[in-house]
C-alpha cells in the first residue's frame, strides 16, 4: 500500500519498475487480447450500446434518488431486524466496525472481497485493534498475506505469477507447495475452511442493496462470500450509497451486464440476495446478528455535482482498465491508488486526497477506449480531464502548463513562436526533414521516435498560391488545418487540395483560426481551451460554409465533441452550429463528394490502417476511412490492434515517454506481423507518433496520411 | 420461445459452465442417479481433520426434501452404506460428500439455478459439499431473471430470507486467470431435471 507521498520522478520510477517486469507484461497483455474476444462473445446476444444505456439510466435514476432510497432502505431494515449505521467518512466506518466487533467480542473476522473496505484501509484499522482479519477471496487473501492492494478490482492477484503465489503459500504453511494452480487453489480451500469455522464475524460488500425489500445482492464467483454470511454469528455489510437501488428489477438489470463487462462471463457462480438477518443455528434466537454500515465518504456531495455525479454510476466491473492501453503495459498498482483503471484515476482524488491523484490523473491518453466500454455510462477521460484542471486550479499551474495556455490564448504569439522555431531548430535538423538531435527541451529518453521538424513554410502561407476559387461549386467548405499539419505535415493538406480541386470544391482558409484547443485541455488548461474554442467559433462563423472540414480526426473530435460544453456558458448556439458542421476528411469524401473522385492505384500495397482513437470512438467512424482505402487501390489488411492507442495522446507522450514508447511499439509490431509496408491513418499527431517510431526502429512501415495515398 | 426450447436453451448454458445435467424419468430415478454419483465419487477430503466426526461412510445431506422423497432416500442410503444427514450439517466443518437440493427455478439465459437457502442447513449443504445435486422441475425453468422478477420479488421480501442464484460450481481464476473448481465450495454440481406432476 503507497500512503507516502511520492513525487513525480517516484512515479515514473516505478512505472519504469512495471515496463521491465516481463511477467506483468505478458500477462497483462495477454489478458487485453483475451478480454477483448470474451466480451466481445459475452455480448453477442444483445445489444450492448442498448443493454449499456440501460444501466447507465438504471444508475443515473438511483444517484438522483439516493436519499429516498437510503431512507427507504433503511426503515426496512430495521423493520427487518438490520441495525443500520451511516458512516460519513473512511475513520467512521472504520470505528464503527470496531465498535461492533468489541461489542461482540468478535476476536476473528473473515472477510469477503469489498472495494469499499479497502478503500477505507478496514484491515489495518481492525488489525491495528488486536483482531484476526482473514480476507477469503483468494485473489484478495493472496494479496493480503503480501501486504499489496489489489490491482485489478475484479482480478486482485492478476499482476502474480503460480511460482510467487506457491512460494507465498509455502511460507504460509511452512510445507513446499508446488506451482501448480489446481493445488494452490486447493492449499486455500483448507487454508480458509478453518478461518470460516474460527470466525465471530463475517464482513462483506454488496453489489446491489434495494430499497423495497432491504435486501443484499453480492456476486461472487467462489462463493466465498456465502460462507463469510452464513458461519459467523456477526454479519457486517459494509456498503457505499451509490449501491442503492430502487428495486430487484433494476439489480437484475445490471447483473445481466456486470459480470460479462467484467471478465466475458454470463452470469458469477453465485449470486446472493439477504434480506437478513438470517438463521444462524449457533447465535441467541437462531437469528444472526446483522448491520449494515453505509458509507459516505463524500458520496452524497458528489451525487449532488453536476459534472461529478455521474462518477456514482459506476458498478465496478473493472471493464476501464482491461481495454486502458496504460494499463496494458504497467499493470493496476501503477494506474490506481486502491480503485483501479480510468475510475481509479478519478476517484482517488476524492477518496484519497489530491497527493495521491496528482500525479495518476495525468497518465492517460485519452484514448476514450475506457468510455466505450464502462458499464455505467460514464464520460471517463472528461472526468479524468476535469480532475486534472481542478488539481492544477488548487496546487497552481505548472509553469510549462502555464505558459501553453498563454501561448495558445494568443494565436499571433503562438504562430510566431512556431516559425521562429523553424529557424532556430535548422542547426538541430541538419537541414533534413527530420530532428535528428532532439532540442534541449527534450530529454533523452523521447529518443524512442524520430521526431519531424516544423515546416519553413506553414500550410497557411500556402493556400493562397495552391487555390482558385472555383465557379459553381459542388459544396461550400472551410478547412480547419489544425497546428500540426499547418505547421509540420503541411503535405498532407496539400494532397487534400488537389482533391478538392478535382471535386470542384469551394475552399475557404479563415487565417483566424488556431489551435483546436486539446493540448490546452491535455494539460489541465480549461480556461485557455475554452478561450481558443472560442476564437475558433468567431473565425469560421462568418464564412458562410456548408461544412467545416478537417484532417485531423482529434481535431474534429475536439471541436465537435468538446468544444460546445467548454462555451456553453458564453456562446452555446454559435458553438452548436459550428460543431455541427465539423467533418473528417475521410467521412466527407465518403459521404458528401463521394469517393469516385479518388482514382485506384497502378502500385497497390499492404496497407495496414491505425484508426485514431478520437476517430473510432471520439467520432463513431469505422468504415469511411476504409472505404477510401478500398478506392484507394490498395490492400488493405486488418491488424488486431487496429483501434488500440498509438500512445501519443499530445502532452502524454512528453510526460510519460517510457510508457508511450512499449505502447507505440506494441502497436508496430501489430503492423509488421501483419505483413503490411504501408500504414494509413487520419491524424497528424499518429503520423508523427507512428512514423517517428517505425524510423527509430528502422521497420520497413510507411507511415502515411490517408490524403497522401489517394490520387484524383 | 416454447418450453422445449427454455429447457435446451438452459441445459445448453449450464453445460457451458461445467454443471453436468441429468434427464431423468422421475424423482425416484433422479435418486437413484444421485446415490449411483455418490457412490462413485472419491470419498471426501477432510479439511478439519482434527474436528473429524467422521464414521469413515461418506454423508449426503439432504435438508429441503419432502418427507416422502426423503424417506426414499434413506432407504438408498442405508442400502448402501451412506449416511444421511438432515440437520446438522454445521457438525461436518471439514466437509460431506454430497448435499442434494430440491430447487425452486431454473433461469435459461446463464443456466442458473435459484434456491430458497432461509435455512442454515440448506445454505451449508450446497456450500460445504463436495458434490452438490440440484433437483429442478422443468415447468419451473424460466427465461431470463428479469423475466421472474415477480417471484424473486416474493422470494427477497420476506425478512430473514436467503435466496441463492448458483451457476455451476465454485469457481477461481485468480492464479494466471486459470481457470480452477471448488475454491471454496462444490467442486462439481449435477442438475438433474424432473418432469413436475
Ligand atoms: S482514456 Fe484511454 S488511457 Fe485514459 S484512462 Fe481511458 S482507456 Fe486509459
Ligand atoms: S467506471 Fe465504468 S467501466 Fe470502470 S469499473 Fe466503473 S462501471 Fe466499470
Amino acid at each position: 500500500m503507497i500512503e507516502k507521498k511520492e513525487s513525480l520522478k517516484e512515479y515514473k520510477d516505478r512505472l519504469d519498475t512495471a515496463l521491465e517486469n516481463d511477467f506483468l507484461r505478458t500477462a497483462m497483455d495477454n489478458f487485453a487480447v483475451a478480454y477483448r474476444t470474451s466480451r466481445r462473445n459475452a455480448f453477442s446476444e444483445m445489444d450492448v450500446d442498448a443493454v449499456i444505456r440501460d444501466v447507465a439510466a438504471v444508475k443515473a435514476d438511483a444517484v438522483k434518488n439516493n436519499e429516498h432510497l437510503l431512507d427507504q432502505f433503511s426503515k426496512k431494515a430495521v423493520e427487518n431486524g438490520i441495525q443500520v449505521h451511516m458512516a460519513e467518512t473512511a475513520k467512521d466506518a472504520n470505528r464503527i466496525i470496531a465498535q461492533i466487533a468489541e461489542q461482540t467480542h468478535s476476536k476473528k473476522i473473515v472477510k469477503s472481497k469489498s472495494m469499499t473496505a479497502e478503500e477505507i484501509h478496514l484491515n489495518q484499522w481492525l488489525e491495528n485493534e488486536g483482531i484476526e482479519v482473514t480476507e477469503t477471496d483468494l485473489g484478495e487473501w493472496i494479496v493480503q498475506l503480501r501486504k499489496e492492494g489489489p490491482s485489478h478490482m475484479v482480478m486482485p492477484a492478476i499482476h502474480l505469477s503460480r511460482y510467487q503465489v506457491a512460494d507465498l503459500f509455502t511460507d504460509v504453511t511452512k510445507v513446499a507447495q508446488d506451482a501448480e494452480i489446481e493445488k494452490l487453489v486447493k492449499v486455500a480451500r483448507r487454508q480458509l475452511r478453518k478461518k470460516y469455522i474460527e470466525a465471530d464475524m463475517g464482513i462483506t460488500g454488496a453489489n446491489y442493496v434495494i430499497a423495497q425489500t432491504g435486501t443484499l445482492g453480492i456476486a461472487t464467483n467462489e462463493g466465498n462470500a456465502r460462507l463469510v454470511s452464513t458461519l459467523p454469528r456477526v454479519h457486517v455489510a459494509l456498503v457505499g450509497i451509490d449501491k442503492l437501488l430502487p428495486t430487484i428489477k433494476e439489480a437484475l438489470t445490471i447483473n445481466r451486464i456486470l459480470p460479462r463487462n467484467a471478465t466475458g462471463q454470463a452470469i458469477t457462480s453465485y449470486v446472493t440476495w439477504i434480506t437478513g438477518p438470517s438463521e444462524c443455528k449457533t447465535a441467541p434466537e437462531q437469528k444472526r446478528e446483522m448491520h449494515i454500515v453505509f458509507l459516505d465518504n463524500g458520496r452524497k456531495k458528489m451525487a449532488q455535482d453536476p459534472v461529478f455525479a455521474q462518477v456514482l454510476q459506476c458498478v465496478r466491473c473493472g471493464a476501464c482498465a482491461n481495454v486502458c492501453p496504460v494499463y496494458r503495459m504497467v499493470g493496476g498498482h501503477q494506474l490506481g491508488h486502491i480503485y483501479i483503471g480510468a475510475i481509479g484515476l478519478i476517484t482517488t482524488y476524492f477518496f484519497h486526497g489530491r497527493q495521491n491523484a496528482k500525479h495518476l490523473v495525468q497518465n492517460c491518453t485519452n484514448c476514450g477506449a475506457c468510455k466505450a466500454v464502462c458499464a455505467g455510462g460514464i464520460d471517463l477521460p472528461k472526468l479524468i480531464k476535469e480532475i486534472h484542471a481542478k488539481i492544477q486550479d488548487e496546487e497552481g499551474h505548472p509553469l510549462k502548463s502555464l505558459l501553453l495556455g498563454k501561448v495558445l490564448k494568443n494565436r499571433k504569439l503562438f504562430h510566431t513562436l512556431l516559425k521562429t522555431a523553424s529557424i532556430a531548430q535548422k542547426p538541430v535538423t541538419a537541414g533534413t526533414p527530420y530532428l535528428r538531435h532532439l532540442p534541449m527541451i527534450f530529454s533523452k529518453e523521447h529518443n524512442f521516435r524520430i521526431l519531424p521538424a516544423i515546416t519553413q513554410k506553414p500550410f497557411r502561407d500556402r493556400f493562397k498560391t495552391l487555390y482558385t476559387p472555383v465557379k459553381k461549386p459542388s459544396c461550400k467548405i472551410a478547412l480547419f488545418s489544425g497546428c500540426v499539419q499547418d505547421f509540420v505535415y503541411p503535405e498532407q493538406l496539400e494532397a487534400a487540395m488537389k482533391l478538392f480541386k478535382q471535386a470542384n470544391v469551394s475552399v475557404e482558409f479563415p487565417f483566424d483560426q488556431s489551435c483546436c484547443g486539446l493540448p490546452a485541455l491535455m494539460m489541465g488548461e480549461k480556461d485557455a481551451a475554452k478561450d481558443v474554442g472560442l476564437q475558433n467559433i468567431k473565425a469560421f462563423k462568418k464564412q458562410g460554409v456548408d461544412y467545416i472540414v478537417t484532417l485531423c480526426a482529434s481535431c474534429a473530435s475536439h471541436l465537435k465533441n468538446h468544444v460546445p460544453d467548454l462555451v456553453k456558458n458564453y456562446a452555446p448556439e454559435d458553438a452548436a452550429e459550428f460543431s455541427e458542421k465539423v467533418m473528417v476528411f475521410s467521412q466527407f469524401i465518403r459521404r458528401i463528394i463521394g469517393i469516385d473522385h479518388i482514382k485506384p492505384t497502378t502500385f497497390p500495397r499492404k496497407t495496414a490502417f491505425h484508426s485514431p482513437c478520437h476517430l473510432c470512438r471520439g467520432l463513431g467512424i469505422a468504415n469511411d476511412p476504409k472505404k477510401v482505402i478500398a478506392q484507394s487501390g490498395h490492400d488493405y489488411i486488418k491488424t488486431d490492434e487496429e483501434e488500440t492507442c498509438c500512445g501519443f495522446g499530445g502532452s502524454f507522450s512528453a510526460n510519460f515517454p517510457s510508457v508511450s514508447k512499449e505502447i507505440l511499439n506494441k502497436k508496430l509490431m501489430d503492423v509488421e506481423n501483419s505483413g503490411a509496408d504501408l500504414l494509413v491513418t487520419e491524424c497528424p499527431g499518429c503520423v508523427m507518433q507512428l512514423r517517428g517510431g517505425a524510423l527509430k526502429k528502422n521497420q520497413k512501415i510507411d507511415v502515411r496520411h490517408i490524403s497522401e495515398i489517394i490520387q484524383s | 420461445m416454447s418450453e422445449k426450447k427454455i429447457i435446451s436453451e438452459f441445459v445448453e448454458k449450464a453445460s457451458m459452465v461445467s454443471a453436468i445435467v441429468h434427464g431423468v424419468t422421475g424423482m425416484e430415478d433422479a435418486l437413484e442417479k444421485t446415490i449411483q454419483i455418490c457412490r462413485e465419487k472419491l470419498p471426501c477430503e477432510n479439511l478439519m481433520p482434527a474436528d473429524s466426526n467422521s464414521s469413515g461412510k461418506k454423508n449426503l445431506a439432504a435438508p429441503n426434501m419432502d418427507e416422502f422423497h426423503y424417506g426414499k432416500l434413506q432407504m438408498l442410503c442405508e442400502k448402501h452404506g451412506i449416511t444421511l444427514i438432515k440437520e446438522g450439517v454445521r457438525n461436518f466443518p471439514g466437509g460431506i460428500d454430497m448435499g442434494v437440493t430440491m430447487m425452486d427455478y431454473g433461469i435459461a439465459e446463464t443456466g442458473t439455478l435459484v434456491l430458497n437457502s432461509d435455512s442454515e442447513e440448506t445454505r451449508l449443504a450446497t456450500m460445504l459439499c463436495e458434490t452438490h445435486v440440484a433437483i429442478v422441475d422443468k415447468a419451473h425453468i424460466r427465461k431470463t431473471a428479469l423475466e421472474m422478477s415477480d417471484e424473486l420479488n416474493e422470494m427477497t421480501v420476506k425478512p430473514s430470507s436467503y435466496t441463492a442464484f448458483i451457476t455451476g460450481a465454485s469457481r477461481t481464476a485468480d492464479i494466471e486467470r486459470v481457470l480452477a473448481l471448488g475454491v471454496h465450495g462444490p467442486l462439481e454440481l449435477h442438475i438433474m431435471l424432473i418432469e413436475g406432476d
